[in-house]
């Protein structure tokens, strides 16, 4: 490698590691002044803090409904585009272009006032109201990650394959589609539960307490707890990233590629 | 006996005819091959069969049932592709053993029908590779064991070897045919190599403009063509419009220049008429030789202008006059004839083949005549 390319590299390195120390420094401190270095007083009282668990619990698991839905919807379809209807394809690539353009701000306004009069079990819980609105913040993420990876295989080619052997749609969907762009549809769960975890804008106006919603309190009220809980939560989605990776790889075939890379 | 029956067959997209009522009946373990250039209709008329598409009218028979409207997936079908179709999450033998899991097979049946028929492909170490593992010959053999594995009742190959080279392609080919008569399996082969069709089919219909031009053994294609575009496409011919002259003595005229054609015999004074002459009926001497014409007077003279090696024949291009012919000769004998040579081609009047054409017809419908 040449001596530039270590420069650049160096340069990379620092841009994204000085700030997580700068956090870790701040984080190791004593809510005293002039108090040496260092203590994990902050961090056990992040991990002694109910409202954390419960909170990262629900960011948590809106996440995983997020990405179950997001996937059961898109995936279907966007295989049948790929397949059937490949015009409507710059379609759906525009709306899913909508949640980048229209502000979070502008949609829970918007949403709010459309499921207003819905029941309760939906507009009152984050499982019903919050979710619906996070597939649709994820839907961009979900389908251009989901396209490349269906523009990566030959859908037509495997689909007459399958079904000259035998095999019904559901079937060739599960069995044959599906293996095939299971590092599209990781990229996308990645990305969606990045979203989910960091979510701040229509959670907070819809009045839900989620993590994000918890971390701006911890922030505003105590500074040095904060960062201990920002590193933990960066901690926790990098896991949780890891989890989903390890859920979703399979020794073997290409499938573990990532999309639109073959 | 007919197994498969294509009945009238008619498929449009849009204002485009794909296939304009086509009729074919291939017998019980017959190989029949469906050749023509790239939108004659030859694919079309597979995917139908297949089930992947649904003709306009007509009927597609199998066994003497109508599966026009059956779903591709219960027609029993095993089909090759162009593409590389292999599963590429599963290894060959998963992917063999793909469509007898679908049918519920146990285990060790899978198993043990995967095996013999990777090792019927030659493929029996590779079981357990993935198809990027594999080479492209590779996996059109395991895409034909795949295909094999669920006995369909018909085994439906899509232009399998177009994107292999020259050599594999040669010999797969051989390979599917001897697996073909191996099983005793139906077959319908589509491709637009005509050397390939003649090579490995029991018959070989020709499509053009989504009709079958002519539809007979690989032999009778190739000496009796039925129509100018079937003369074109199969092997290499030279074509000249002639008008009878004297049926009495087989006599036609091409650009003043008289032949003695005896199928000529049979034709009115007049008609207009496609003379064909294939390359190797074309005997090729120097000028100085014998060249008083024969019993025949087929005789042409002309300067050699083109030499094409093709191993061990040489295709030569003679030309005297306004006429043009391809003659193939040993390329020893070739040799001593370079370019610019003066030369005399005579041809029997027996070798020569003759088309009726339309008064105001056209003679060529677009083939080059020196493609292979």
């Amino acid at each position: 490698m040449a001596p530039s390319a270590y420069l650049w590299l160096g340069l990379a390195a620092i841009y994204f590691i000085l700030p997580l120390y700068a956090t870790l420094a701040f984080s190791l401190k004593k809510n005293v002044a002039g108090a040496p270095c260092c203590t994990l007083a902050n961090y056990s009282w992040v991990i002694h803090n109910s409202d954390f668990w419960h909170t990262i619990k629900v960011s948590f698991v809106l996440a995983i409904e997020t990405i179950v839905i997001s996937l059961i919807l898109f995936v279907p379809t966007i295989y049948w585009v790929h397949l059937k209807l490949p015009r409507l394809r710059p379609v759906i690539a525009f709306l899913a272009l909508i949640p980048f353009v229209v502000p979070p701000i502008v949609m829970v306004v918007g949403l709010l006032r459309v499921f207003q009069g819905t029941p309760h079990w939906f507009y009152g819980e984050p499982w019903g109201f919050l979710a619906a609105a996070y597939v649709i913040l994820a839907f961009p993420y979900m389908f251009f990650s989901l396209d490349a990876g269906f523009r990566a295989i030959d859908v037509h080619t495997l689909t007459e394959a399958s079904q000259s052997l035998g095999a019904s749609w559901p079937t060739t969907l599960v069995k044959v589609i599906l293996p095939n762009i299971r590092a599209a549809a990781l990229a996308g769960s990645f990305l969606a539960l990045a979203i989910v975890m960091g979510e701040f804008t229509i959670a907070n106006l819809a009045a839900f307490h989620t993590f994000p919603i918890f971390l701006q309190y911890v922030n505003e009220s105590a500074g040095f707890p904060a960062g201990a809980l920002t590193l933990l939560s960066f901690m926790i989605t990098w896991a949780a990233m890891g989890s989903l990776l390890l859920v979703g790889r399979r020794r073997g075939g290409r499938g573990a590629m990532i999309a639109g890379t073959r | 006996m007919t197994y498969l029956r294509l009945e009238n067959l008619h498929r449009d997209f849009g204002t485009v005819k794909a296939l304009n009522g086509i009729n074919i009946d291939v017998g019980e373990g017959e190989f029949l091959s469906l050749l023509g250039p790239s939108g004659c209709g030859k694919t079309t008329a597979l995917r139908l069969v297949a089930g992947f598409d649904r003709p306009n009218a007509g009927r597609i028979i199998v066994d003497g049932k109508d599966v026009t409207n059956v779903s591709p997936n219960k027609r029993d079908m095993g089909m090759v592709f162009q593409a590389y179709s292999l599963f590429p999450n599963m290894t060959a033998r998963q992917n063999v053993e793909f469509g007898l899991r679908i049918r519920g097979k146990h285990r060790s049946e899978r198993g043990s029908k995967a095996g013999d028929l990777l090792e019927l492909v030659g493929l029996g170490h590779a079981g357990d590779r993935f198809p990027h593992q594999l080479s492209g010959g590779m996996q059109q053999r395991v895409a034909l064991a795949r295909a094999l594995a669920i006995e369909p009742r018909v085994l439906l190959l899509d232009e399998p070897l177009s994107a292999l080279d020259a050599k594999v392609r040669v010999q797969l080919r051989e390979e599917i045919r001897r697996i073909q008569l191996e099983l005793g399996i139906t077959t319908l082969y589509v491709t637009h190599d005509q050397e390939e069709a003649l090579a490995i089919s029991d018959h070989v219909a020709v499509m053009y403009g989504g009709v079958i031009e002519q539809m007979g053994s690989p032999a009778e294609m190739y000496t009796t063509p039925a129509t100018p575009f079937v003369a074109e496409f199969i092997g290499t011919m030279n074509r000249l419009e002639a008008r009878v002259v004297d049926p009495a003595t087989g006599e036609v005229e091409h650009a003043g220049l008289r032949l003695h054609v005896d199928a000529a015999r049979q034709r009115s004074a007049g008609e207009r008429v496609l003379v064909l002459i294939r390359p190797e009926s074309l005997e090729i001497q120097a000028a100085g030789g014998d060249a008083n014409g024969g019993v025949d007077g087929n005789v042409f003279r002309g300067e050699v202008i083109t030499q094409t090696f093709l191993g061990p024949v040489t295709r030569v291009k003679v030309v005297g006059g306004e006429l043009a012919l391809t003659a193939d000769m040993s390329t020893a004998r070739a040799a001593a004839l370079p370019i610019g040579s003066s030369v005399v081609a005579r041809v029997p009047s027996g070798d020569l083949r003759l088309l009726s054409l339309p008064e105001d017809g056209m003679a060529s419908v677009g083939v080059d005549p020196d493609a292979e």
